[in-house]
């Protein structure tokens, strides 16, 4: 390990400055990902910048216009809180996923898309949200679509230097509600073999106004799939049209044959969680707790 | 070889104030075990899967093996050398004893970490909140059995106590 | 039974707290890796990149000019092994299969395999040096699969191996190691015989051990060569013995203390880091610590053979066996040593069937050479035969219970092995099989059920007992056998009963190889029937000491004096004109000494109250055990739920019942697991794939229903407590279990472990079609 320094800047500008010697220097969330890589040989870098000790990155608001959650805040602050859980349900849950109780005391949402693994849970539910990526460099900030972010596995839209400063969820539209399904063999602590997210919007008659779907570890990334989202608008969400959706979900899927799963297994089962997750939010809609 | 600067680290440990050099890589599991020979914290995979280095850190329960030890500075640390208080065991500690809950007894500290951060956030768990609780606590001896019901039963103790 | 069989308890069946539970749940404990001593280095292991490679050179010329690198090992230091057959192991085994597995020589066989190791001042520029070691390698065209493995064309593993158990030998080399093959009656007749006849292929996955610990050892040396080891082990006197045979040095010149250990199975009963560290001790004159990152242990310990089993099994319409033929083949890994013997012999010893035949080959593969897993062996063949078994009861349209109680095996009847039977609770189990409320329980929809029976024979092995009574009556008693799993307990309970005294009053230590007599490995289900066996004796002959001293201080004979709850008492005759007087026999009838008080004076009768036992246990006694599993299946995505379990066992006397179920239980578990999704995952490169608790898919709590036991008792007649093994016989029934729930839940008829999701969800699509 060539690991030969840490520091944890208490501002951003410090942390951007600290990063700015380039890829050699790694920005540190909650390290459930970057310190296990580093363990095991994957990653070496020189010298580690903890973001968690910048307010940016630690702030969490709920408001009217939505969620504003910074890109290190732990898994465990967002699924405590009940009125997060309620508004985004499925974002909640998909966060909560990720590895086990002591893990949620430190990972992210803000990690697990700069992780850039094509089985992220957090990612689909994230894109269904329509989730903006506050971004910080020194030559200014940006925004990204969370669908954006991640560019393949491993990679994402940072250049070096730049930071994840927090993800913006706009406040749902009236009768919306998401869900997410993730498929492992083991009831937790998996990794993904494939993940589906998805938010409706229904009108006053059960109708599908509005419909996004996104599947993960199927593909390089995680997919946004307007045609499982057509297959929904305009449905009462009736039996024909959550397969369809499955179907549209399965057709999009470009998977692999891995250590964790075939590809036919993988298309064929993110049509099964597309529909299983879009019957859960409906529910949701139509019996909110 | 680069020279490696040792980083001066003072923190709280089960309260008291404890200062340590570590290096830069050096994950908080292994400063506990072996700059502080506090060595009831285990190590089963030093990547984050088995929990038996559980403890809290500023009162999250974590893998004090995905903690780099420099970030405990000005943090809280709980370990599981400061469950028992007075000379008393805790009644998690005290269950698992009564129910056998532990075979080899290499993760039972970090069930007994991990089960006091459940009880006191949800002093009434179910048996699948228990279980999915403890999810990241990983047992090969006792197929779980018996640790669910020692927690169980701890926890009926503490609330009726 | 055997009259000399005790069957009244006072203390043994009762659930007092373990004797070392403080200490394990404050973190007190000290485990393997939790020593460090003054001065010490840290080794760093070298490891082949390759599956398979001849080592031209190695040079630690680099790691070496880092200040504070301080001594360096490689296969070089180890002596020559020669054909010399390893002493102390339970299964004949040569050396040169042995030493190889601890340091490669020459060529390395798998990829991971330690190649070279480097001792620092700190484990972190131990790392740092080991990667700075230039080996040189010529890379061989590798073999992974076993089947591969048997094709002529395979690349050869062992250029001198010739098959054993084949007559005549073959005479050129191949990668089959051992062929071996048990018969009786005829099995062909039996077939003609049979009604139905099954036949089907089944395979298991190779998988580990998966203790939470992993391996860990400090060695010193002092000036005169003296070794002193502490390591994490299932036996400290196998290490000394071990360790001296692989390094050379006498075994009197080494001193091993085994920590607390931190789960086994059988994967902790050899030597891997030990002789290492010790030829590094010797090197340097520090102390060296060796501690296997998790990756390691996946890499280059432990793992447990995969399998693949055909078996026939024919019977009458009645349900009764006519013929059973098995043929299963085991991957070893690199070197000889796998399960093959109990695998041939143990697959269908539940069932009386006068006409069988076992074939059994052992293949070797560029692998981590494999090592014992609970009832080394079993599972694989019993996975087979019990699958096959109720398939056939269905065919019959015969209860599977039923099926078994008409051709389960009793007192007398003599299995393919050749060892008769004694009295066995095997039918006792099935019976409670059958009134347990979870048989009698109606299935939820898209659920099934599976039940599977399962023998294992249990060993006995040497042990030695020392106790030490204090002055104020504490009974301390000395065992060689390090606690996997609640032994102390099981040790204070046996104490506590000769004695008659509370078992709070007894405290059991695990010592070190100098400081008690020998004991073979915590392992073979044998500590509490063994080494409990020793501290039985040990503690009947302090009872005799004290009788003496009692009779001594009274003036009486030695049968005038009972042992009794504790005491000593002066024998009431009532044949008083035997004795001077009716005053000095009433006087007499009221005496008693209890042992707290012959302890205070012992100083001054006769002294320090001590004994020593030491046996070698021939009274082993075999172990059946029963799974019932129900499990649903999700079709659409192939995942399983083990939603109930329930355990059956005899144990013959379970001396701490709850440390017995808890064998049972997790015994289950390690089996639901290797059923559903542990499995070893190798590359095109023999490298394997899934080296970490997140992808080698072990069972966590959320995965599982609570597992209900019930412990039956039929005592073994030749022991003197009745008590036979449980620890390994649990982990024989779940596989077949599972995957017979599995199968009937999904319509399928898939018997190639493990049961993962997509497999099974392939094998659910291919029955719709």
């Amino acid at each position: 390990m060539s690991l030969v320094q840490y520091s944890a800047p208490s501002t951003l500008a410090e942390a951007l400055q600290a990063l700015a010697g380039g890829a050699a220097n790694r920005p540190l969330a909650g390290g459930t990902d970057l310190l296990v890589q580093v363990k095991l040989g994957l990653r070496d870098p020189q010298h580690i910048v903890d973001l968690k000790r910048i307010p940016e990155l630690t702030a969490l608001t709920l408001d009217d216009n939505g969620l504003r959650l910074g890109a290190a805040v732990p898994g465990a602050i967002v699924t405590t809180n009940r009125e997060i859980a309620r508004i985004y349900p499925g974002f909640t849950e998909a966060l909560g996923l990720i590895g086990s109780s002591q893990v949620q005391g430190r990972c992210s949402a803000g990690g697990n898309l700069c992780n850039a693994s094509p089985a992220a849970d957090c990612v689909p539910a994230l894109i269904v949200n329509r989730a903006t990526c506050h971004i910080a460099g020194l030559g200014g900030e940006r925004t990204v679509a969370a669908e954006d972010f991640t560019t393949g596995p491993g990679t994402h839209c940072l250049e070096d230097g730049e930071i994840l400063v927090s993800l913006e969820l706009p406040r749902p539209a009236p009768r919306t509600a998401d869900a997410y399904l993730r498929m492992i063999p083991r009831t937790e602590m998996d990794i993904a073999i494939v993940g589906a997210g998805v938010a409706l919007t229904l009108d006053e008659s059960g109708v599908c106004t509005d419909a996004r779907v996104a599947i993960g570890a199927v593909a390089p990334t995680a997919l946004l799939v307007p045609g499982a989202a057509a297959a929904l608008i305009g449905t009462t969400l009736d039996e024909d049209s959550l397969r369809n959706a499955g179907y549209a979900a399965s057709g999009a899927a470009v998977p692999i044959t891995d250590k964790r799963g075939t590809a036919d297994y993988r298309r064929k089962v993110v049509g099964v969680l597309v529909r299983r997750a879009a019957a859960i939010a409906r529910s949701r809609i139509e019996q909110p707790t | 070889m680069m020279q490696v600067r040792k980083i001066h680290v003072s923190t709280t440990v089960n309260g008291e104030p404890r200062e340590f050099l570590c290096e830069p890589g050096q994950v908080l599991s292994d400063a506990l075990r072996n700059n502080l020979e506090m060595t009831g914290t285990k190590e089963g995979c030093t990547t984050g899967d088995c929990g038996a280095c559980s403890v809290l850190l500023d009162d999250a329960l974590v893998c004090s093996c995905l903690v780099l030890a420099a970030e405990a500075e000005g943090r809280r640390v709980a370990t599981i050398e400061g469950v028992a208080q007075d000379g008393r065991l805790h009644p998690i500690q005290q269950q698992l004893l009564e129910h056998a809950g532990l075979q080899c007894g290499i993760c039972t500290p970090g069930v007994v970490v991990a089960a006091k951060a459940l009880l006191e956030e949800n002093p009434d768990p179910s048996e699948e909140e228990v279980r999915f609780w403890l999810a990241g606590n990983l047992c090969r001896c006792t197929g779980y059995d018996k640790i669910i019901l020692a927690v169980l039963a701890a926890a009926s103790e503490i609330r009726g106590a | 039974m055997n009259d000399s069989v005790k069957t009244d308890f006072k203390y043994v069946g009762t659930r007092p707290v373990r004797p070392d539970g403080p200490d394990k749940v404050t973190g007190r404990a000290k485990y393997g890796a939790d020593l460090n001593l003054p001065g010490m280095l840290h080794a760093h292991y070298v490891r082949s990149p390759y599956a398979h490679a001849v080592i031209k050179s190695i040079d630690f010329s680099e790691a070496l000019k880092l200040p504070g690198v301080i001594a360096t090992m490689t296969g070089e230091d180890l002596p020559e092994p020669g054909d010399k057959l390893m002493q102390g192991a339970e299964i004949e085994m040569k050396l040169s299969d042995m030493a190889p597995v601890v340091m490669a020589r020459g060529r390395a066989m798998f990829h991971g395999h330690p190649v070279a190791a480097v001792a620092a001042t700190s484990a972190s520029l131990a790392a740092e040096a080991a990667a700075l070691v230039r080996v040189e390698y010529e890379v061989l065209p590798h073999v992974i699969d076993m089947h591969a493995a048997l094709e002529d064309d395979a690349p050869l593993l062992h250029a001198d191996l010739i098959t054993t158990g084949l007559d005549p030998a073959p005479t050129v080399p191949s990668n089959l190691s051992v062929d071996l093959a048990l018969e009786m009656g005829d099995v062909d007749l039996g077939f003609a015989d049979a009604d139905v006849v099954v036949e089907r292929t089944y395979s298991v996955p190779m998988c580990h051990q998966g203790y939470i610990e992993p391996h860990a050892a400090i060695a010193s040396a002092d000036e005169t060569g003296r070794v002193e080891i502490w390591c994490c082990t299932q036996g400290p006197f196998m290490v000394r013995n071990f360790t001296s045979q692989l390094t050379g040095i006498e075994p009197g010149k080494i001193k091993v203390t085994a920590s607390e250990i931190g789960g086994g199975f059988g994967g902790k009963t050899t030597v891997y880091i030990e002789p290492v560290a010790a030829v590094l001790a010797l090197k340097s004159g520090r102390p060296v610590k060796v501690v296997l990152s998790r990756e390691e242990v996946f890499r280059a310990t432990g793992p447990v053979s995969c399998s693949e089993t055909r078996v026939r099994i024919g019977a009458k319409k009645d349900g009764t066996l006519t013929a059973i033929d098995i043929d299963i083949v085991m991957d070893s890994g690199c070197y000889s040593s796998s399960s093959i013997m109990p695998a041939t012999m143990f697959g269908a010893a539940c069932y009386r069937c006068e006409n069988q035949r076992s074939r059994g080959r052992e293949v070797l593969t560029n692998k981590p050479r494999v090592w014992a897993y609970r009832a080394p062996g079993a599972p694989q063949s019993i996975m087979a035969v019990e699958c096959a078994v109720n398939e056939l009861a269905e065919e019959l349209g015969i209860d599977p219970v039923d099926f078994r109680l008409h051709n389960a095996v009793e007192e007398g009847d003599i299995p393919v092995f050749g060892l008769p039977f004694q009295a066995i609770g095997y039918k006792k189990a099935l019976q409670a099989a059958k009134e347990h409320p979870h048989y009698q329980a109606p299935l939820g929809p898209g659920q099934g059920r599976g039940l599977a029976s399962a023998f294992w024979i249990n060993s006995g092995q040497q042990s030695s007992a020392t106790i030490n009574i204090a002055l104020d009556g504490a009974i301390n008693v000395l065992t060689g056998n390090p606690d996997i799993g609640g032994s102390r307990a099981s040790m204070a309970l046996l104490a506590a009963e000769v004695f008659g005294v509370p078992v709070e009053t007894v405290h059991p230590t695990v010592a070190d190889t100098d400081s008690v007599g020998y004991c073979d490995g915590t392992g073979g289900s044998r500590t509490t029937l063994a080494t409990g066996g020793a501290v039985i004796q040990a503690a009947e002959k302090l009872v005799l000491e004290l009788r003496h001293r009692a009779a001594a201080i009274w003036g009486v004979d030695l049968d005038e004096v009972e042992w009794v709850d504790g005491k000593a008492v002066a024998r009431t005759t009532g044949d008083l004109e035997n004795l001077m007087d009716a005053g000095a026999a009433v006087q007499l009838e009221n005496r008693e000494m209890s042992l707290v008080e012959l302890a205070e004076t012992s100083g001054a009768t006769g002294g320090p109250l001590s004994a020593v036992a030491s046996l070698h246990a021939h009274n082993s006694a075999p172990a059946f055990a029963i799974n019932i599993c129900d499990a649903a299946v999700d079709r659409e995505t192939g995942k399983v739920d083990i939603t109930r379990f329930t355990c059956i066992q005899d144990a013959g006397k379970a001396v701490h019942p709850a440390y017995v179920e808890g064998q049972m239980q997790g015994g289950a578990v390690q089996g639901i697991g290797w059923a559903l999704n542990e499995e070893y995952l190798y590359d095109e490169n023999g490298v394997l794939e899934n080296p970490g608790f997140l992808d080698y898919r072990m069972p966590v709590a959320s995965d599982l229903p609570m597992i209900d036991t019930v412990i039956i008792e039929e005592p073994n007649p030749l022991h003197p407590y009745g008590i036979r093994g449980v620890g390994e016989v649990p982990i024989c029934p779940p596989m077949p279990a599972v995957a017979t729930a599995v199968n009937r839940a999904a319509g399928t008829a898939l018997y190639d472990l493990p049961l993962s999701p997509p497999k099974l969800l392939a094998a659910i699509d291919r029955a719709v079609e």
